[in-house]
């Protein structure tokens, strides 16, 4: 049993991330990786979130109407987030700053709600809190990762410690731009999935169609 | 309640196999018997309706509202008091970082106390004792329509003007007028920007500029935080010999000469031209000329 509550936390990090297999919860990924701390505290919160949404989802799972089931989800996933909100509101101000809004759209944020209806609503809390925690994990460690590059080549910094002295500072790096703007979030995630499925070729999807040669005339 | 018994049936039917990780058959509850259902109480009766079932789902509709609003309202009923400090020592620390006595590990709250909050009629420069200084709430100001006025000419960009806004003076040892810190506001590229500025004892040399809440391009607009660039600011003249107001944020430095120019940021345009306005609009006329003149006629 310890050896499947293991996989089931571990195998969500590479062999079935939401990020670069599923291709859920880009938005947020795009917005939250500009700093390496904001994306930090952006994964535990979507953690904490998709692990105790799914668990409460799931104590309840057999009460549920089928109708009404979206919208009961939901509300207690709402709910995590607005307690969440005010909890860094709380405790760290000034990263709810940057965070703002973002943090309002984890109820948004299909990795939760994708958690919620594949798994929590079949399997009982204690695995589905394991299951939730761990897709969050592999949505942070692609946030991270994203960060990481974002920070150091943006604004040649890494947690706010400046690592590449900027031009700006009087140093001599000449930090890219693009990389703190959102758009640059998604050449760095096609490049992570390109990376992950050259190391894992089994995630590579079945071509739908065939590009046809163009008969000669 | 309609017949439980039979729907009942129907529930075990519809429940879905259990979680099995090592992949055993799903190990489905027998059915309870006839007689145990009697003695059930409601609790447990209402458990066992089937979930589809019309009352039960509005029961559960509401029943999960319920504790969904109890959970919220407790958590921002018992935070409410940690985060109004959080945003009162936010500006708090923007106030005292403007006024250059900041420093890591200062207690600001000690430091704040150095500083005279006054609530200021614009358009008289004088102060009113109208409001309490401490409880006045600029913002909401702005937005109340008996204390505040539609703006015309709006080159901030900010719509509505107060009457009155909350100014900060700051004192040396021997009680004398060493700085005022006023609040500034307007348009940049994409989001309001909000800061505070501070102006020398002689109501024309700017010791700093800072703001505290604003949401424009890292790297491009967002560089008005850079310590590089508000440096540029301090020891400016707001206004030439002629008592013009000359300050201003440009490329190439104005005829009134390097006192009153600021460069402008690169890359960040409409920005640097949304502070250029800001500033020029709060430090004329409409804004706190007034009051900076009694500043400059030593009132204070």
């Amino acid at each position: 049993m310890a050896q499947t509550y293991r996989n089931m936390l571990v195998d969500p990090m590479v062999d079935n991330n939401p990020i670069t297999l599923q291709v859920l919860g880009i938005c947020s990924a795009l917005a939250v990786t500009s700093s390496l701390q904001v994306a930090f505290v952006m994964a535990i919160a979507v953690t904490l979130v998709t692990g105790f949404s799914s668990m409460f989802i799931s104590v309840i799972r057999s009460q549920i109407p089928g109708s009404i089931r979206i919208i009961v989800q939901m509300i207690i996933i709402a709910s995590l987030v607005i307690v969440v909100d005010q909890v860094l509101k709380a405790y760290a101000y000034e990263i709810s700053k940057t965070l703002s809004v973002f943090v309002g759209l984890i109820i948004t944020n299909c990795i939760v709600m994708g958690r919620a209806e594949a798994f929590a609503m079949k399997n009982p809390p204690f695995e589905s809190f394991i299951d939730g925690v761990g897709n969050g994990l592999g949505y942070g460690l692609i946030l991270m990762l994203v960060g990481f590059i974002r920070e150091l080549f943006g604004s040649g910094s890494l947690f706010g410690f400046t690592i590449l002295e900027t031009v700006n500072n009087g140093g001599w790096y000449v930090p890219n731009g693009l990389l703190l703007l959102p758009p640059s979030a998604f050449f760095v995630i096609g490049l992570l999935i390109w990376a992950f499925r050259t190391w894992k070729p089994g995630q590579v999807e079945a071509r739908e169609y065939r590009i046809r040669a163009v008969e000669a005339h | 309640m309609p017949d439980i018994d039979k729907q009942e049936q129907g529930q075990e039917q519809n429940q879905g196999p259990d979680f099995t990780p090592e992949m055993n058959p799903p190990v489905r509850e027998e059915a309870p018997s006839r007689a145990e259902t009697i003695r059930k109480g409601p609790i447990r009766r209402f458990l066992d309706t089937p979930a589809d079932n019309t009352a039960k789902t509005v029961t559960v509709a509401l029943l999960l509202c319920l504790v969904a609003s109890m959970v919220v309202s407790a958590a921002a009923v018992s935070l409410r008091p940690l985060q109004e400090k959080n945003a009162a020592l936010d500006k708090q620390v923007n106030i005292v970082q403007v006024a250059g006595l900041y420093e890591d590990g200062v207690d600001v709250a000690e430091v704040f106390r150095s500083f005279e909050p006054h609530v200021l009629e614009l358009a008289t420069g004088a102060f009113t004792d109208r409001f309490d200084p401490y409880q006045f709430d600029d913002r909401a100001a702005a937005e109340d329509m008996t204390l505040s006025a539609p703006l015309d000419d709006d080159p901030a960009g900010i719509r509505r003007q107060a009457e009155y806004v909350t100014v900060y003076l700051l004192r040396d040892e021997s009680g004398a007028l060493d700085k005022v810190i006023l609040p500034v506001y307007g348009y940049g590229l994409w989001s309001t920007l909000y800061g505070f500025i501070a102006v020398e004892e002689d109501g024309n040399t700017i010791y700093g500029l800072q703001f505290y809440e604003h949401a424009e391009t890292p790297g491009l607009g967002a560089e008005v935080d850079n310590p590089r660039w508000k440096a540029l600011w301090r020891d400016k003249k707001l206004r030439d010999g002629e008592g013009n107001l000359a300050i201003t944020v440009a490329k190439t430095p104005p005829p009134a000469g390097r006192d009153h120019f600021v460069d402008a940021l690169s890359g960040a345009t409409l920005t640097s031209r949304g502070v250029d306005n800001l500033v020029r609009f709060w430090m004329s006329e409409r804004g706190f000329e007034p009051f900076l003149e009694r500043v400059r006629a030593g009132e204070l």
